[in-house]
């Protein structure tokens, strides 16, 4: 058992290193969190940046641009970028870590060719159409439907929870191409560009405010049939393949930001005052952030847990849904001490007084989708019960 | 990086857990109230268990903290009754003693609660002087009614001084080590009993069905598993930080162990209760010693509020 670094992690984290601290002075000022062309365009000029050198789709293959890392170097190198406060993937998401993979995974070689190099140069951004306002917790029982009219697919129906929609340039699509099958087994996975006649993209406005998420509806929306990824009607399991990818780095991001976010709710608690004294004098407050870091330190080992399982024998484990769990959880009760530490500085989505209280209220609110998004915590829940500790399945949920 | 289980460590987990099962069974530790059984103890000792981290030289296996939290976690899955954590962290000074009981130095006047103290050969003082030695028959010490049915307390009066028997260096690594083993345990504690009520709820039918598969109840125990999962990998964090480095960071991981474990083998003790229904209420039913030991052994080495505060003041 070894939790620090190897020689060689240790040569890739100083590499790393090396190369931010060059690469981190060169990026431009990042833009506002609702001017969305210019949070395309920084996003995507980072990933270019993380491309030429070297660093984008760090685990995958060589032949696509890849420099096929081990799960434990992915973790150093995503390690790496969070101590020195590099971009996080932004708009890059769904491209470099669902649609990408999944393209490498189950498309031809044409499709291949044609996508991957520019997802990895972030010439091109992709966003999800999965969830539908029918299907959300029972994915299965979507209904945009694709019929076939020669060489083309004729897709009519609603997406909602599309992220980044608004700024994408194809989308990953989920569709209905047997209405008669069972409800796994009729469904396609295409390739849509957001070009294309017929898509209208609307903008979801969240809890928190204007957001990444969108609807998108599709009237008469014409696309080649060459553009489907896997045989037809066989869309269920290739979108599941997405997931064989997983290698326990999936939460990364949400941890550290967990972790920062620890680190800032401490120093506003030190700065704003309380009673006689500041929120930092308060035992309760501090054990709250106290046990929230713990938290965090432990969700952080279990990532290291996992992402070592994956390097040993090359296929995730069973830790995902507890981990997926436990995250949205715990960064809940964090943001909730975060609330508690700013006091009546909560009233205003503003920073006060030079503190940065509007991003704590912020992912406060952003953090209500942890356990929602990506399948609901009652699903997870549902998952561990039954594929781990082996209980039965209510009669009413199968799949 | 690989934090995963070597073989060894699966040995020990293996051999730890058949020893509990065939030598120390619950039922067995019920009769005689938790009271150190000679000759399970001395099993317990040929095993290991308390100089696992003791030099080879010195007669020890030789091995570290993570090796040792392995052992922990088995010894808490199964219940196990005695000083486990204070005779193993002291098993490097030479004490003479067989069981060993232990306790940080009361302010004067404080009355101070010792387990075991009634099967220990030596009470332990830990204090920033460094690490004392006091015999327990001076303390004239007098039984308790306990919580926790299989941990026996005796109430004693001032404490004296004793004999020192390691720095304050000594003291300060083995409360590091006492919180990170101690955690261990808990996490055990959280996985045994989360064990029993799954088996629970698969065997148990009302309305025609396995409760089990009732979401109120199944939701219910997947947290419990996914609590003594979280539980069990930081508490193995801890001690390998403990094995590879020192200073902040070692503390702050053990500190964060703490937490979690204990708060994962409470919450998962409480529901276990709950799951069980009226059966949860029954001193037959195990279900009770899990969230009773949780609580004794959140007293141990530092509660859970102490340690968050301890992680409070590592964050920034």
């Amino acid at each position: 058992m070894q939790l620090a670094y190897s020689e060689s992690e240790r040569h890739l984290a100083t590499e790393v290193r090396a190369w931010l601290a060059d690469a981190l002075p060169r990026l431009p000022p990042r833009p506002a969190r609702d001017d969305w062309d210019g949070r395309r365009r920084f996003d995507t000029g980072w990933q270019r940046m993380l491309f030429d050198a070297g660093y984008a789709g760090i685990h995958w293959p060589r032949a696509y641009g890849g420099r096929e890392a081990s799960p434990t170097e992915q973790l150093v190198f995503l390690e790496e970028l969070d101590r020195a406060g590099a971009p996080d993937v932004g708009v890059n998401f769904v491209g470099t870590l669902h649609a990408g993979p999944t393209i490498l995974a189950e498309g031809t070689a044409d499709q291949r060719s044609r996508y991957l190099p520019a997802i990895l140069r972030g010439e091109e951004i992709w966003c999800q159409g999965f969830s539908e306002p029918e299907a959300g917790s029972d994915l299965a029982s979507l209904r945009t439907r694709a019929q076939r009219d020669g060489e083309e697919y004729v897709i009519n129906g609603q997406k909602v929870w599309s992220t980044y929609a608004h700024v994408a340039d194809y989308q990953e699509l989920l569709v209905r191409t047997d209405p008669d099958a069972a409800k796994h087994k009729g469904i396609s996975w295409l390739i849509v560009p957001m070009s294309t006649p017929g898509i209208t993209v609307r903008p979801l406005r969240t809890i928190g405010g204007p957001s990444e998420f969108c609807e998108v509806f599709y009237d008469d929306v014409r696309v080649p049939v060459a553009n489907r990824v896997g045989a037809e009607n066989d869309g269920w399991r290739v979108a599941m393949v997405t997931f064989a990818f997983e290698r326990g780095t999936g939460f990364v991001g949400e941890i550290t930001e967990g972790m920062r976010l620890c680190r800032q709710i401490a120093d506003i608690a030190k700065h704003v005052r309380h009673g006689d004294g500041t929120a930092w004098d308060d035992v309760e407050l501090r054990r709250g952030i106290g046990r929230a870091a713990a938290s965090f330190d432990a969700l952080w080992s279990l990532t290291v847990w996992n992402v070592s399982e994956a390097a040993r024998s090359g296929v995730p484990g069973t830790g995902a849904s507890a981990l997926k769990l436990r995250v949205g959880e715990a960064f809940q009760e964090l943001a909730d001490v975060g609330l508690r530490v700013l006091g009546r500085g909560v009233l205003a989505i503003e920073d006060i007084d030079g503190m940065h209280s509007a991003r704590v209220i912020e992912e406060y609110l952003r953090g209500f989708g942890l356990t929602i998004g990506g399948g609901t915590s009652q699903i997870q829940r549902n998952i561990i019960a039954e594929r781990v500790l082996g209980l039965p399945r209510e009669p009413q949920w199968t799949s | 990086m690989d934090f995963q289980l070597t073989p060894l460590q699966e040995e020990l987990r293996d051999t730890t857990r058949k020893l509990c099962a065939g030598r120390l069974p619950v039922a067995s530790s019920r009769a005689a109230e938790g009271r150190v059984d000679a000759a399970a103890w001395r099993d317990l000792t040929d095993a290991g268990v308390f100089g696992l981290r003791v030099p080879e030289e010195a007669g020890g296996l030789g091995l570290g903290t993570t090796d040792a939290a392995v052992v922990f976690e088995e010894l808490g899955r199964g219940l196990v009754p005695g000083p486990l954590v204070w005779t193993h962290i002291s098993a490097g000074w030479d004490l003479g003693a067989d069981v060993v009981a232990g306790v940080e130095r009361p302010a004067p006047g404080a009355p101070l609660i010792v387990e075991h103290l009634g099967d220990a050969g030596v009470l332990v003082v830990l204090d920033d002087a460094g690490v004392w030695a006091v015999e327990p028959a001076a303390l004239d010490p007098r039984p308790l009614r306990p919580f926790d049915p299989l941990t026996p307390v005796w109430q004693v009066g001032a404490v004296p001084q004793g004999t020192r028997v390691a720095s304050a260096e000594a003291a300060a690594r083995a409360r590091l080590d006492g919180a990170a083993l101690t955690a261990a345990l808990l996490a055990g504690l959280a996985g045994g009993v989360c064990e029993l009520t799954v088996a629970y709820a698969k065997q148990r039918h009302q309305f025609g069905r396995p409760v089990g598969s009732f979401q109120a109840v199944k939701h219910a125990l997947a947290d419990m598993v996914v609590r003594a999962e979280v539980a069990r990998v930081q508490a193995l964090a801890a001690a390998a930080h403990l094995d590879e480095s020192s200073g902040s960071d070692a503390a702050r991981a053990v500190s964060a162990a703490k937490v979690v474990a204990s708060d994962a083998a409470y919450a998962n003790g409480k529901v276990a209760i709950q799951l069980h229904g009226g059966m949860g209420m029954t001193w037959e039913v195990d279900a009770h010693l899990y969230l009773k030991r949780a609580r004794v052994l959140d007293e141990a080495f530092g509660n859970g509020d102490a340690h968050a505060e301890l992680v409070a003041a590592r964050v920034g």
